[in-house]
């Protein structure tokens, strides 16, 4: 069968979104590449840079207004004008991250300290930092290199290589 | 279900090589599935096996980070003990199913 024949040996994934969901789907994944000793390397641009961010990277939000898949506690459709209200788009995302350590599921610094453990790779994009005025310091210290999208391409070359934008 | 001769006793294992009946494991048959996987056993794998068949018993998700937070060994090192997929690896070695855990 092709799957058995042609096993992915290495993800590349890019993360661009700076949400809990965004971030955390990237982080899933690639820790889980380095789980099946796939080569895996992420790459971090525009808002997914908070994920690599020393000051925002373990205080994530999600979107509570103009989500319609947000729902109440119980099952009920959560009211957007709701969202609107100070501290509920903060309070719903603490919620959201107590409930992800009930499973397992690491804060940000630490699950990507696991990635690294592995030997997973984590950069930064560099016109996105030049956007935000943020520089090398900023980041998180595991951050392996800050690149232009010319070297990414170069990083992800090699048969039986995904590139994955989640 | 397969079965399989490992250390001269007969083990029940599904296609894939995990064991059907945890209870079957033994030390002896743990050195000899290592050795297939290319691993040399020491005290340190033995301490993860024992970690992991303990969580097993108990019911409790088998996660890379509950061996990080073992005592036993860190992240880094557990994958150095069991190279390439650690934790698929240790689970066929220490005679439990495949873990079905995402993180």
């Amino acid at each position: 069968m092709a799957n058995e024949e042609f096993p992915i040996k290495k993800i590349c994934l890019i993360c661009a979104k700076g949400t809990i969901e965004d971030v955390y789907a990237a982080l899933v994944m690639g820790n889980g590449a380095v789980m099946e000793g796939i080569e895996t390397k992420m790459f971090f641009t525009f808002f997914g840079l908070d994920a690599i961010t020393k000051k925002t990277m373990n205080n994530l939000h999600t979107g509570v207004v103009g989500n319609p898949a947000m729902r109440m506690p119980g099952g009920l459709p959560f009211p957007t004008i709701l969202g609107a209200l100070p501290g509920v788009e903060a309070g719903v995302s603490a919620m959201m991250r107590s409930q992800m350590e009930k499973l397992d599921i690491p804060p940000v610094k630490e699950f990507l300290e696991m990635i690294e453990a592995g030997g997973g790779e984590i950069y930064a994009c560099k016109l996105a930092m030049d956007m935000f005025k943020l520089k090398k310091d900023d980041l998180w210290e595991g951050v392996k290199e800050v690149l232009t999208v010319g070297q990414f391409y170069e990083k992800s070359g090699g048969l039986q290589t995904q590139i994955i934008f989640t | 279900m397969a079965q399989k001769i490992i250390a001269g006793v007969t083990i029940d294992v599904n296609e894939e090589g995990y064991f059907t009946n945890p209870a079957q494991w033994t030390k002896e048959i743990a050195v000899e599935i290592a050795r297939e996987e290319g691993i040399q056993l020491t005290d340190k794998h033995l301490a993860v096996l024992d970690f992991l068949r303990e969580r097993f018993s108990k019911g409790e998700a088998l996660t890379i980070r509950s061996v990080g937070n073992s005592g036993i060994i860190d992240i880094k090192g557990f994958y150095g003990l069991f190279p390439g997929a650690p934790m698929k690896k240790a689970a066929k070695v220490a005679g439990i199913p495949k873990p079905a855990s995402c993180v």
